[in-house]
């Protein structure tokens, strides 16, 4: 039977490996999650993504959600962050094109150009 | 939106704008009572009642990127058009909490839809707020808390989407107990 330090210890070693995963993590995928990139699909893009990092057992990238980013006519937008590497902003993504996403970019180190919005 | 869970999704995501650390969905599908109610509370940093009259109005809105802020007025319409009710309360400081109510037999209901990806989209994407997400029916009841994650983390030693993963057969299997009689 667990006791309340137990729950208490084991969250703080959980948050512990999730702190380490989010500084180490080569990349960050960020799903804008503003009601605009909702009513276009962002929350199946999102799981989608979720899936395949699962799938692959990807230990370097984290998956976050963010606000309206303001390219409303580009939603679902997914954005792809690397440290010491221009921002790639994709648009107008489908679950099918967030696992290619995953798998070329993510995996294979390719972007995905003709899915490619901005990069800064 | 064409589900009534991607309005959850778009109420919430507004409490973790407001710098919400704790979230609380309640969906409450009662067939007894023709009525689908949805709560979402949070304790983000509220708004005052000048703000409160006004946010309604989609032309109304905190965010930088835009003019209008429309997730709170199409929850609304969405919850008027089926003969519902729709109630949102706040206090500075301590949070806010929306109120949608919609007849289960109105022509006009989009579907509740998939809940469970909405939840676990709002717990993988935002890992430092706490979600607890309460689902009842005529048939039962159940809780899910976002902190259940850690747990099977530590349990088995698995990664954050690991568990997140496991969180989405948990809910899923939860949800088909209590929406039906029982076979």
């Amino acid at each position: 039977m667990k006791t309340l330090s137990d729950l208490r210890a084991m969250k703080e070693k959980a948050k512990r490996e999730m702190t380490a995963r989010e500084e180490n993590a080569k990349y960050r995928i960020v799903v804008a999650m503003g009601t605009c990139g909702i009513a276009a699909g962002a929350r199946n893009v999102m799981s989608a993504i979720l899936d395949e990092i699962n799938k692959r057992d990807i230990a370097d990238a984290i998956v976050t959600q963010t606000g309206c980013l303001g390219y409303c006519d580009q939603e679902p937008l997914v954005q792809v962050f690397q440290p010491d590497k221009k921002t790639v902003t994709y648009g107008k993504i489908t679950p099918e094109i967030a696992r290619r996403i995953v798998a070329e970019h993510i995996v294979g180190n390719k972007i995905l150009t003709e899915q490619v919005f901005m990069q800064n | 939106m064409r589900e009534l869970s991607l309005h959850i999704l778009d109420i919430a995501t507004n409490s973790i704008e407001a710098d919400a650390t704790h979230v609380i969905i309640v969906v409450e599908e009662l067939q007894s009572e023709n009525l689908l109610r949805i709560r979402i509370r949070d304790n983000g940093k509220g708004m005052t009642k000048e703000m409160q009259k006004k946010v309604l109005d989609p032309f109304v809105t905190t965010r930088k990127t835009r003019s209008v802020g429309m997730g709170l007025s199409l929850f609304r319409q969405a919850a008027l058009q089926c003969n519902g009710d729709f109630k949102l309360t706040s206090k500075p400081g301590k949070g806010t909490t929306v109120l949608a109510e919609f007849r289960l037999d109105s022509l006009n209901r989009a579907p509740l839809g998939d809940i469970n990806a909405t939840i676990i989209n709002l717990v993988m994407g935002t890992p430092d707020v706490h979600f607890i997400y309460i689902h009842r029916t005529d048939f039962g009841k159940f809780c899910f808390d976002s902190y259940w994650i850690y747990g099977r983390m530590a349990e088995r030693n698995i990664s954050f989407y690991k568990a997140g993963e496991l969180a989405k057969e948990f809910v899923e299997q939860k949800l088909e107990l209590i929406k039906s009689i029982g076979k």
